[in-house]
């Protein structure tokens, strides 16, 4: 269709349109049990060993609500600053694909448990942006399927296709924005940082893994453009599963540039799912969009409505915890960062982990530097988040403890943490392994400090005369020689003492 | 009063993936005129106040607590499948649709 060649660049789209988004976040909730059955809610089971005849939507099979899905959707609701529904239904939405064994998902049409809320979310310069939230309603998940025969695994070119249905009927909710419009540039940073802003929310909370790489948190990404000038809404195509925060923000980007690129050739936009590829960066043509009236609703008989009682809704009110916004103004506060500072921690996504250093008995600014400096460039080496490397708040508060002690110098913490992270135990293990230890035996230092007022006789003699910055080369010289495992102040004691000047 | 037209008939037959023929959507468009005319006339015997109802028991609320409940074992889940392969139940390819 449209080669990358031809595609507007995206400062043109911005002087002729202004870009709709529309974000579906769908949620795996992290309950027990799935939503209309007990089967266990477990990622990773051998195929088909969590299901039972409700999931497999055998003949006769009643599906009863799950409570604790229910108080996660009520409670996501108000964390959302949204109304809870006072009676609401569930709805099956009638479709043929065999990755639901019913034949219908049973999901919510016109009645969400919750709608009309909001999510301020923070940009990356420190802004703050309202998202608008339509609505939440319950669902289940569907059964995975994996295609056999064909190039890549993918659908097209596949022979037949198999089922594993532990997943279908695991609770899920999905979120809906409402239109954002005014967003401009900022559109594609957007849409990374709500999602993001949602998943440390969720996180937070408790209710989810809210695991982009693992499925339990997914976006789609709805995206139209207005010509400038112009009023209303243009037709959306629906970027599907796009799997990671940085993804989210390059499909809107890219969808833009190339809405923009077929409209300003007078060509029409389709509306259907696209798909999202990593490796290019850009999306393809999916399916035509389904029209609502072709899933042919209709209220659940199975399952009797929901009005949740306002004595409920306030009682489960009482159990949110800290938002993540009132933890970052508590934190900044706590260890006194500028707004600089906070802005860091939290775009490096390190704010949890600092705070968990920091409980594990480390200073503040000690945590912060490790995590936002060394760690996060580590992270960025390897393409992966912060949180995913394999080292945790423990191991670098014990890290920050031996520096603290003079047991480890700066340059030496860096050698024991890179140890971790190359899986190779804990900080004391590597240290043992490797024979990492500060040179504090002052014969071998003594030897080193001499050597070096010998090679260096004029600053040598400068410190003697008392002029004492001077002593900084021979310090230098030191830890070049003993390759940054002395003790860089004991170094200097000795280098002054050796010139008379202690 | 024919308000369902053959060609509403055959949409709703292919989204049901049902093979109906050329007679039968004739003989079903007028099954379900009869249909939707004496739901009709329901709708004129109700009154405004009486609410639309799905449920035929004023019940709400029924909820299970989050307790995990033994299943079908893997043989059995799989023992109705027409065919199975790696322990999943085999289907045959999915036409123009992405999973």
């Amino acid at each position: 269709m449209t080669a990358v060649a031809e595609i507007m660049d995206y400062d043109e789209v911005l002087r002729r349109f202004d870009p709709v988004l529309g974000l579906e976040v769908h949620v795996e909730l992290s309950t027990a049990t799935k939503m209309f059955c007990g089967c266990a809610n477990e990622f990773g089971a051998e195929p088909n060993t969590r299901v039972c005849p409700v999931c497999l939507g055998m003949p006769g099979a009643l599906p009863v609500v799950n409570g604790s899905a229910v108080e996660s959707a009520i409670r996501i609701g108000l964390a959302l600053d949204c109304q809870v529904a006072e009676w609401c239904r569930f709805a099956r939405k009638n479709y043929f694909y065999p990755d639901m064994p019913k034949n219908f998902q049973t999901s919510q049409y016109d009645e969400p448990i919750v709608f009309d809320g909001g999510l301020d979310v923070v940009l990356d310069d420190g802004e703050t942006f309202r998202v608008g939230i339509e609505r939440a309603h319950m669902e289940e998940d569907t059964g995975k399927s994996s295609h056999v025969g064909g190039a890549s695994g993918r659908i097209h070119g596949a022979e037949h296709s198999l089922l594993d249905y532990n997943r279908a009927g695991v609770p899920l909710i999905e979120i809906v924005t409402k239109p954002i419009t005014g967003a401009g540039e900022r559109a594609p940073e957007i849409a990374r940082a709500y999602v993001t802003a949602l998943r440390d929310l969720l996180r937070s909370m408790g209710v989810s893994d809210v695991r982009m790489d693992q499925g339990s948190l997914r976006c789609d990404a709805n995206v139209s453009l207005t010509p400038k000038g112009e009023s209303g809404f243009g037709t959306r195509t629906e970027t599907k599963n796009v799997n990671s925060f940085r993804s989210i923000e390059r499909a809107v980007r890219f969808e833009m540039r190339r809405q923009a690129s077929l409209l300003e050739n007078g060509s029409e936009i389709v509306q259907e799912t696209r798909h999202f590829d990593e490796s290019t960066g850009e999306t393809s043509s999916g399916r035509r969009k389904e029209e609502a009236e072709d899933y042919r609703y209709f209220p659940e008989p199975d399952l009797v409505p929901i009005a949740p009682s306002r004595e409920w809704v306030e009682q489960l009110r009482g159990t949110l915890p800290e938002m993540p916004w009132e933890r970052r103004r508590r934190v900044q506060e706590q260890w006194g960062l500028s707004d600089e500072e906070l802005r860091d921690l939290v775009n490096a996504s390190a704010l949890d982990l600092v705070a968990a250093t920091v409980d594990a008995g480390a200073s503040p600014s000690e945590a912060r530097s490790w995590w936002v400096a060394y760690l996060s460039q580590r992270a960025n080496e390897r393409g992966v988040e912060l949180a995913e490397l394999s080292v945790t708040p423990a191991q670098v508060a014990r890290v920050i403890e031996l520096v603290g002690e003079g047991k480890l110098t700066h340059k030496l913490a860096r050698q024991v943490i890179d140890g971790v992270l190359e899986d190779r135990g804990e900080p004391d293990e590597v240290i043992a392994a490797d024979g990492i230890e500060v040179v504090s035996d002052d014969s071998s230092l003594q030897a080193a400090v001499d050597e070096a007022l010998a090679a260096q006789p004029d600053a040598a003699e400068k410190i003697r005369g008392g002029k004492v910055q001077a002593a900084g080369a021979i310090v230098g010289a030191v830890m070049k020689a003993t390759q940054g495992q002395a003790d860089a102040k004991r170094v200097r004691e000795l280098v002054l003492a050796a010139c008379g000047q202690q | 009063m024919s308000t369902i037209s053959r060609d509403e008939v055959a949409h709703l037959a292919g989204l049901a993936r049902l093979a109906v023929s050329e007679d039968e959507l004739d003989t079903f468009a007028g099954q379900l005129d009869v249909i939707l005319d004496s739901v009709a006339r329901v709708g004129e015997v109700a009154a405004d106040e009486i609410p639309p109802t799905s449920h035929a028991v004023p019940v709400t609320n029924v909820f299970r607590t989050d307790e995990v409940r033994d299943g079908l074992s893997r043989g059995e889940a799989l023992a109705g499948a027409p065919a199975t392969e790696e322990n999943r139940f085999r289907v045959p390819r999915i036409l123009n649709e992405e999973a």
